[in-house]
């Protein structure tokens, strides 16, 4: 829709108005870079999508090895939730200090969802490392490879969600709240918040469901 | 996503990136955090305390527990709503629940049947066959 009119406006106005069509075309893909990075997380929606079935193919074939009901420590990943819940709501946070235009409690809710998201990366690396103790490692069984791809591909989303965090957090202080970072903001947020998304779906699928007799 | 501040006029809310609504709200992100952590505190119980004692009763609640508080997360932290982008957003998002659900629902008919028609039975055939 803003498409027609970003191109009829310069054709009705004719050659005086050249800035202006300048304009218009330096906000239009402002609008085009949020449905293009929509469309991009739709894409690792369906990546997500392939490792979930091919768990919920293979999850249950543990070649006589332990199985989730045997790995699987609820308390922890009921922790491990609630940081990316939490992380979900402080980046709301942030983005309400950023259309409010003020930078420094924008960076610190920022700060405090990195270290949310750090925490949950934490609490998933200990759990991988206390599971690869057990011998519970990805070669052990389908199951076992399944679950380390699905939830690895998840944590290496997260920790690639925190470095870009910190590199906007060295924009914001360099640059402040310019429309170019407000955007990069925005586009974070998607990214933080549909990791949330997936994480709910590992959670009851991987998790919940694991244990379940 | 209200990156548009100079857009002037603020009725005109629905060229903003955000679904239609434009700005953010506080109320927006609680509502949605509230929502959410019921619907997380809730599977957790069921499953640890073992509430209702069936696993295919409680799988399936459980199922519709996460789908709604995925339902939860798109509207009120991914601002998800029909109007956003003109609905182009809704429309990639159909698309793709369509594509994954093909992939899902085939790989797991695809390979029980495979699963049960070359199991112990097959062998078995192939047997009687010699």
């Amino acid at each position: 829709m803003s498409d027609s009119t970003a191109i009829r406006q310069p054709g009705a106005a004719g050659a005086p108005d050249q800035p202006q069509f300048y304009l218009r075309q330096d906000h239009h893909p402002q609008n085009g870079t949020s449905l293009g990075f929509w469309i991009y997380l739709m894409s690792d929606c369906l990546i997500f999508a392939c490792l979930f079935a091919v768990y919920a193919v293979v999850g249950r074939n543990y070649a006589a090895g332990p199985s989730g009901a045997d790995l699987f420590e609820l308390e922890l990943v009921a922790l491990n939730t609630s940081m990316l819940l939490l992380s979900s709501i402080t980046y709301g946070f942030c983005m309400l200090e950023a259309q409010r235009k003020r930078l420094r409690p924008a960076m610190a809710w920022l700060a405090v969802t990195g270290l949310f998201g750090a925490a949950f990366l934490g609490l998933e690396l200990y759990e991988f490392t206390h599971l690869i103790h057990l011998g519970a490692v990805p070669q052990r069984s389908a199951f076992l490879s399944a679950f380390f791809t699905l939830v690895g591909t998840h944590g290496l989303h997260v920790a690639f969600g925190i470095v870009w965090l910190v590199t906007l957090m060295f924009q914001l202080g360099r640059h402040g709240l310019i429309p170019e970072n407000q955007r990069r903001l925005t586009c974070l947020s998607m990214f933080w918040h549909f990791l949330d998304l997936i994480w709910i779906a590992v959670f009851t699928f991987v998790y919940l469901m694991g244990v379940l007799p | 996503m209200s990156a548009h501040p100079d857009h002037g006029h603020h009725g005109h809310d629905h060229g903003h990136d955000d679904g239609g609504h434009g700005a953010v709200t506080l109320r927006g992100y609680l509502t949605g955090f509230v929502l959410a952590a019921v619907l997380t505190v809730i599977p957790f119980w069921l499953v640890m305390d073992n509430v209702l004692g069936n696993s295919g009763l409680t799988a399936l609640v459980i199922l519709s527990l996460g789908a709604v508080q995925m339902v939860v997360h798109m509207v009120y932290f991914l601002h998800m709503s029909p109007s956003a982008e003109g609905g182009w957003s809704l429309l990639a998002l159909i698309f793709t629940l369509i594509v994954v659900v093909i992939a899902l629902a085939g790989s797991l008919w695809v390979m029980y049947h495979l699963n049960t028609n070359m199991m112990p039975d097959m062998i078995h055939d192939m047997k009687n066959m010699l």
